[in-house]
């Protein structure tokens, strides 16, 4: 191991210099200890404290977000009213996709492993705005708290979309939780900035933007998604608070108000929300898969081209959600077309993951078992998603489970997978500790079961025409839903065992030491766990290429 | 203080964040990050120039008709007013460069005072719509102009006017706190003159929004 750098290098922390010492955590406490006071944290400004901090939230509200959808799943096992009456579903329903989509999905992987991994992986200290950073989380809890406070009291039965004239009329809580949802904008506005400054001007010499990690690339092509998008759900979300408490009128037909308009609006943002979602799973993937492929990324440069290609082009898509609004023929061509260059840039993509497992060496380990969910959900999700970018076949599956079905291949299928493997991977860098790889193959495989058997009968619901959001239904559909319901059981069962042994290895996990994978990520030449500002002594340089995979040695570093 | 004396700009004292690389990379990354928040303001208010366009489209004689119910004459003057602020505050930034920190105090003061002006200009224009009725939505129940679309201009008119007020008021707070450094620390100089310049580009972008609603909602 490398000795201790000089006492007077830059960035060490004061107070635990004892020269000529290792390196490590006996004189560079991780950040993990380096400070346990409850205020310690909560004021920390360090990125990856803040990271984790956003990681216990979207757990948390991943876990709420889930019990409502168990909640919907079993209300949905008979015809008839199951377990609730019909308000309560929607109320149900709308906080599930509300939950999952703001508080779950958009932050879960940049605010948690991005906070955590960007500056790591540029060799940086920090972000750009370090406190601008903890502000954001605190912005994130105020409006969570906002929305969940609102739905507590009086509750929102207008689904996420909260399409007008309808949400300008219900009479349950449209204020509250829209401002929430306004507020959490502010949030992720504050991620995505401070993020493409960091990539931008934190650099450490001899990292080129081709020689950033893919993740990196996928992070940044997000936050410019974020922050284009967002002020524009951010003023919609403002518009509709307006309109139910004061009656403008804007989108209120009996005013002359257009909600047409609104949904043009809505989907301005929601579309290329969908690759907020989306692309920093697939910037995770990248590296989950050179890592355990054991060979260089191919066509580094087409990944990374294509993640902005996606954030570019998914902003001129929205109207593919509106071929039954009345558009014009024309429109919907064009809205058509433009979603299938989503298509292409995803595919590019696609070809270049399998091209890199192809002749790799892979390690089968729970993060690439998670790849390989990923990548079918990605494929089947995205070929459903041509499907129903096609008019004429959108016409008939429109607001039918199919869409249900597509929406959550791709984007909870991609995004959870992702998630999960980045959960993984990371692990013994973010706690130092190593999980029980049998558990987490054995999890692997009953989530991405679970999922399958969830969601491919709700596909089938569509296509028999079974409506979304609708609480009750024929009889003959029972089959499909109760097979959905047993389905998206397995699926949480496969949760609560990932929660146990993660937990466990939390404390009591074989320690991990400094790279386990013996991966190239620049983020693995730090500690596990890091010190506070990242790296010992000097900052580091970067001369190699980041997924350098190319016939790895056999006396390589493993300090196991 | 344990700064040199900056009254002449000599060894200004600018804090230093040591995770950056150097001063110039802290600079350019606050320059950077102003940039980026700018463009979420502009994108804000184009969301209120698209329902603008959309609803100007659905009813043009009742937006071109409502227009004229708005007093020009009030409305040129706060342009030219704002307009001026604007100088005032590049004049504030180009004295901070300078290190002339009572300048700089003196050209805020100014800038706020326009502000102040454009304020009361615009509280005056509002109270005469109370008055009359010209108001947003169900709330309009002016009888010298029936057609339908009106109450809509009115909507998008307290909407976009009244946003811009506040972030007019915002930009006011931002450039006081400036001013108030300028006078009681009175360090800024060629080397620390960031602050400023990031307080006058967020006033640079209040007027440019008011230069697109001006012509918008006045004029045509
Ligand atoms: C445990 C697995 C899950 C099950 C069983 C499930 C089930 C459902 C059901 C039945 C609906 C209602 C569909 C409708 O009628 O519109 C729904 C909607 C939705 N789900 Fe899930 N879901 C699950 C996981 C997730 C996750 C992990 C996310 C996001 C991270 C998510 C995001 C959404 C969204 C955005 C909606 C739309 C809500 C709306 O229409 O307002 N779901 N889900
Ligand atoms: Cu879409």
């Amino acid at each position: 191991m490398t000795p201790s750098s000089s006492p007077t290098a830059e960035g060490v922390l004061p107070g635990h210099d004892d020269a000529g010492g290792h390196a490590g955590h006996h004189d560079h406490p991780s950040y993990l200890v380096d400070g346990t006071t409850v205020k310690s944290w909560l004021l920390t400004i360090d990125h990856k404290r803040i990271g984790l901090m956003f990681l216990a939230s979207v757990l948390f509200f991943f876990l709420v977000g889930g019990v409502f959808a168990l909640a919907v799943r079993v209300e949905l096992l008979t015809p008839g009213p199951t377990i609730m009456d019909a308000m309560t579903y929607n109320r149900a329903f709308t906080l599930h996709g509300l939950i999952m989509i703001f508080l779950f999905m958009i932050p879960a992987i940049p605010a948690a492993f991005g906070n955590f991994m960007l500056p790591l992986m540029l060799g940086a200290k920090d972000v750009a705005f370090p406190r601008l950073n903890l502000a954001s989380f605190y912005i994130y809890v105020t409006g969570a708290v906002l929305m969940v406070w609102g739905m507590l009291n009086g509750g929102l039965d207008t689904g996420w979309t909260f399409y007008t004239p309808y949400s300008t009329h219900t009479t349950t809580t449209v204020a509250p939780v829209l401002f929430g949802a306004f507020v959490i904008g502010f949030s992720s506005i504050a991620t995505g900035l401070n993020f493409i400054v960091t990539v931008h001007t934190m650099r450490a010499p001899g990292i080129t933007w081709f020689k950033l990690p893919l993740f990196v690339w996928a992070i940044y092509a997000t936050s410019c998604i974020q922050v284009l998008a967002t002020p524009v759900i951010g003023l919609l979300t403002l518009l509709v608070v307006g309109e139910n408490l004061f009656s403008f009128g804007l989108f209120d037909p009996a005013r002359g108000g257009d909600p047409v308009l609104f949904q043009h609006l809505f989907w301005f943002y929601s579309h290329p929300a969908v690759y907020i979602m989306v692309l920093p799973a697939f910037g995770v993937m990248s590296e989950v898969v050179a890592a355990f492929s054991r060979k260089n990324i191919f066509g580094y440069r087409a990944v990374a081209y294509s993640s902005l290609g996606i954030a570019f082009v998914g902003f001129f898509a929205w109207g593919h959600h509106m071929f039954v609004s009345g558009q014009s023929t024309f429109d919907a061509g064009v809205f058509g077309v433009l979603t299938m260059l989503v298509g292409v840039f995803t595919a590019i993509k696609v070809f270049n993951w399998v091209g890199t497992v192809y002749k790799g060496a892979v390690d089968f380990r729970t993060p690439f078992a998670y790849f390989c969910g990923f990548l079918f959900f990605t494929v089947f999700g995205g070929m459903t998603g041509i499907a129903v970018g096609t008019v004429s076949l959108d016409m008939p599956w429109h607001d039918t489970y199919f869409v249900v079905a597509h929406f959550h291949f791709i984007m909870v299928g991609a995004t959870l997978m992702a998630f999960l493997a980045a959960f993984h991977y990371w692990f013994p860098k973010m706690f130092g500790r190593m999980y029980h790889e049998g558990w987490g193959l054995v999890s692997a495989a009953l989530i991405i079961l679970g999922f399958n058997a969830t969601f491919i009968p709700q596909f089938l619901l569509g296509n028999y025409g079974m409506p979304r959001r609708y609480y009750e239904y024929p009889e003959r559909f029972q089959a499909l839903n109760v097979a959905s319901t047993a389905g998206a059981s397995l699926l949480a069962f496969g949760f609560v065992i990932v929660a146990i042994y993660l937990t466990y290895a939390l404390f009591y996990g074989r320690v991990a030491g400094k790279n386990p994978w013996r991966s190239k990520g620049y983020e693995w030449l730090s500690e596990s766990p890091p010190p506070t500002h990242n790296f010992v002594g000097p900052q580091p340089t970067f001369p190699e290429e980041p997924h350098y995979y190319v016939a790895p040695k056999k006396d390589e570093v493993n300090d196991v | 203080m344990s700064s040199a004396p900056a009254a002449h700009g000599a060894a200004p004292a600018p804090k230093f964040a040591e995770h950056f690389a150097s001063l110039e990379v802290q600079n350019h990354a606050a320059r950077l990050g102003m940039w980026l928040f700018l463009s979420t303001e502009i994108l804000l208010f184009a969301g209120l120039f698209a329902c603008y366009a959309c609803y100007r489209f659905l009813y043009p004689e009742a937006f071109a008709e409502a227009s004229r119910h708005l007093d020009l004459t009030l409305g040129t003057v706060n342009t030219v007013v704002l307009i001026t602020s604007s100088l005032t505050a590049a004049l504030a930034v180009h004295y901070a460069k300078e290190g002339k920190n009572n300048m700089v105090a003196l050209m805020v003061a100014l800038t706020l005072l326009m502000a102040l002006g454009f304020l009361v200009i615009k509280g005056f224009e509002y109270s005469h719509k109370f008055h009359e009725g010209t108001l947003p939505g169900k709330h309009y129940s002016y009888q010298g102009l029936q057609l339908p679309g009106a109450p809509m201009y009115f909507t998008i008119y307290f909407l976009s006017t009244g946003l811009h007020a506040f972030h007019v008021t915002i930009g006011m707070g931002v450039l006081a706190w400036m001013g108030i450094r300028a006078i009681t620390q009175k360090n800024f100089g060629p080397n620390n003159y960031t602050g400023v310049e990031l307080a006058s580009m967020y006033w640079h972008l209040v007027d440019l929004v008011w230069i697109f609603l001006f012509p918008m909602l006045y004029l045509v």
